[in-house]
């Protein structure tokens, strides 16, 4: 009881922020320099008084302030988010078309990132102090510092210009017949360069974390424990440390993952992927404020999803959490 | 010589970190010395690769010299990044420390905006800021801003929960002391060493968004900065590499040495978690 309390608690949280960023982001589009009748009027050819007017009426733009946002945020609960100005579609489709390819990039990059990372952190924990520690501690240090999306530029100017290894641009090549296999390996060959890039990030970052847990579980009482009942080194380094150091890691991780939606849009950018962190970008050029604030909307709705998953497996896992809360 | 100083030249990594920012600073500073006049003017032959007389870094398709767009860029660079850090620690610090000295509601609302601001994306709420308000350099510091003071309204609330509860703190509310007094007197100098150690990576992170935003075009054109050149020279990647290869070593070497040197400060104002940390 007190748990379903706990989780009905953090659902409401969750609506709440969505709702925040809802009425955020109506607020930024109005507060957007020009008047958007003006504007929209311009975009279609014309700056003539009745036409601006008709342009105002259509998209409501003629009424109080708190009934458009009114009618904004009744909207977007429905996942509504009006018309792009630009493509004269529903925002919502153009998102949906692009969704796709962005969980696809960002879920190869979060399972690249979090793999690498457990390796390379476990690997250090294993030998602190001595060479293969450094080599991969000074590499998460580097990582760090890197803007990813000139590691894109560079990626592409070794893996596609130089050694022609590898596709630069794009999801899939055009033109060509192919079998779904096919297809599926040729989105694959296109994949490996920008999940790289996006996913190394963070895989300085899980690297650390790693590395941290497993140093913190390896000098517990229950490993020392472990090691004077005599049991196989083997098997304390599986059953005792990594069991109890690596789920903490893991279920971290995925708390983050949905950041990654949002985080997309340089790395789309670079190498042209197809996604919605391009069509934020192209939105961005366009000015196409709807679909522009309609992508932010959704990039933080996914953040606040993936809490509320995190909260549901955490409340599952351990069910003293709700006194925590 | 302080105490301070002495275990910082001891930090192997807070050294290194120190010099090459240092080195940063001098460029910054005398960008206009060793290359006068305007960065974007046309000074040579287009396209010459780095190493041509006179032409360190080589030209762009314009002629313009690379070297020049460099050492203005970390004009920008540093300076975008510490306005931005001390408008983000101010606001932060003012909202943790307000935030964990009163407690009850008034802590719960500043908590749930911070909360708030840290679950929305934080560089997809920077593009959107600075394309709705325009790209200025006044816009640009803002947005990097508003992503970035959460953390440290966070950590400073949690100092000040644990440090209103100490001794000296009691004691200069029995001996009569002001609310203003005891916060900013008593309470604030104990809690701003984590507070340092996280503002010089927080000009890291913010170089890093603002390279970001100026990539996509969303720099003020006034102005060269490391973020555009890359942009720009993204589109003659496959003729001349250097135009954005250089740039972004320059971003690289500069977040890294802030962070080397967010390694030393903690490694001097935060012992016992470094220690900790490196066994």
């Amino acid at each position: 009881m007190a748990q379903l309390r706990y989780l009905f608690g953090r659902l409401v949280k969750a609506i709440m922020v969505l709702l925040a960023v809802t009425v955020l982001s109506f607020g930024l589009i109005r507060a957007a320099p020009g008047d958007p009748a003006t504007v929209l009027a311009g975009e279609q050819g014309s700056v003539d008084p009745e036409f601006i007017e008709q342009v105002r009426a259509r998209y409501g733009l003629d009424r109080p302030i708190q009934e458009q946002l009114f009618k904004y945020v009744a909207g977007v609960a429905r996942l509504d988010f009006g018309d792009s100005y630009q493509h004269n579609r529903p925002v919502i489709e153009l998102i949906g078309e692009r969704l796709p390819a962005t969980l696809i990039l960002t879920m190869t990059a979060f399972l690249l990132a979090l793999a690498g990372g457990l390796i390379m952190g476990v690997t250090a924990a294993k030998h602190v102090g001595k060479w293969p520690d450094g080599v991969i501690t000074i590499a998460a240090l580097l990582f760090f510092a890197l803007p990813l999306f000139w590691v894109g530029l560079m990626a592409i100017l070794l893996f596609s210009v130089q050694l022609g290894w590898l596709p630069a641009f794009g999801m899939n090549t055009i033109g060509v017949e192919m079998s779904p296999i096919g297809r599926t390996l040729d989105v694959a060959q296109h994949l490996v360069l920008p999940a790289a890039t996006l996913g190394l990030l963070y895989l300085a970052t899980y690297t650390r974390m790693t590395r941290a847990s497993v140093l913190e579980v390896m000098d517990l009482d229950f490993v020392r424990t472990a090691r004077a009942k005599g049991l196989e080194e083997k098997r304390i380094w599986r059953r005792h440390i990594l069991k109890n150091a690596l789920l903490p890691i893991i279920t971290l991780a995925s708390l983050q993952a949905g950041h990654l939606v949002g985080g997309a849009v340089l790395t789309e950018t670079v190498f042209a992927w197809p996604g919605i962190g391009r069509l934020a970008f192209d939105a961005l050029l366009q000015r196409d404020y709807n679909l522009l604030l309609a992508i932010f909307i959704i990039a933080s709705a996914f953040v606040v999803f993936f809490n509320l998953v995190a909260d549901l497996v955490y409340s599952l896992a351990d069910p003293r959490i709700e006194v925590a809360a | 010589m302080t105490d301070f100083a002495r275990r910082f030249l001891r930090s192997r990594s807070g050294m290194i970190g120190l010099i090459l920012l240092l080195t940063l600073v001098l460029m910054a500073i005398f960008a206009d010395l060793l290359f006068p006049g305007d960065p974007w003017r046309m000074a040579g032959r287009p396209n010459l690769p780095p190493f041509s007389k006179g032409f360190l870094f080589g030209t762009d398709q314009l002629g313009r010299d690379v070297a020049a767009g460099i050492m203005h860029g970390a004009r920008m660079s540093l300076m975008i990044g510490f306005a931005s850090s001390v408008v983000a620690i101010g606001v932060g610090v003012l909202v943790g420390a307000v935030a964990g000295y009163s407690s009850g509601i008034v802590d719960d609302l500043l908590m749930r905006l911070t909360e708030f601001f840290q679950t929305i994306p934080s560089f997809m709420l920077a593009i959107v800021l600075v394309a709705i308000f325009s790209p200025t350099l006044g816009s640009i510091v803002a947005a990097i801003a508003v992503v970035s003071w959460p953390p440290i309204a966070r950590l400073v609330r949690a100092e000040f929960l644990t440090l209103r509860q100490r001794d000296f703190v009691k004691a200069a509310q029995v001996g009569g002391h002001s609310q203003s007094n005891i916060i900013l007197h008593q309470i604030l100098p104990n809690a701003l060493s984590p507070v340092i150690v996280m503002a010089s990576l927080m000009v890291a992170s913010a170089i890093l968004i603002e390279s970001g935003l100026s990539f996509l075009g969303l720099g003020d054109r006034n102005y060269i900065t490391w973020g555009f050149m890359i942009g720009a020279g993204r589109t003659m990647i496959r003729h001349a590499w250097w135009l954005s290869a250089i740039p972004g070593l320059a971003i690289f070497v500069t977040v890294l040495a802030l962070n080397l040197f967010g390694q030393g400060l903690s490694d001097v104002l935060n012992p016992r978690l470094s220690r900790s940390n490196r066994t």
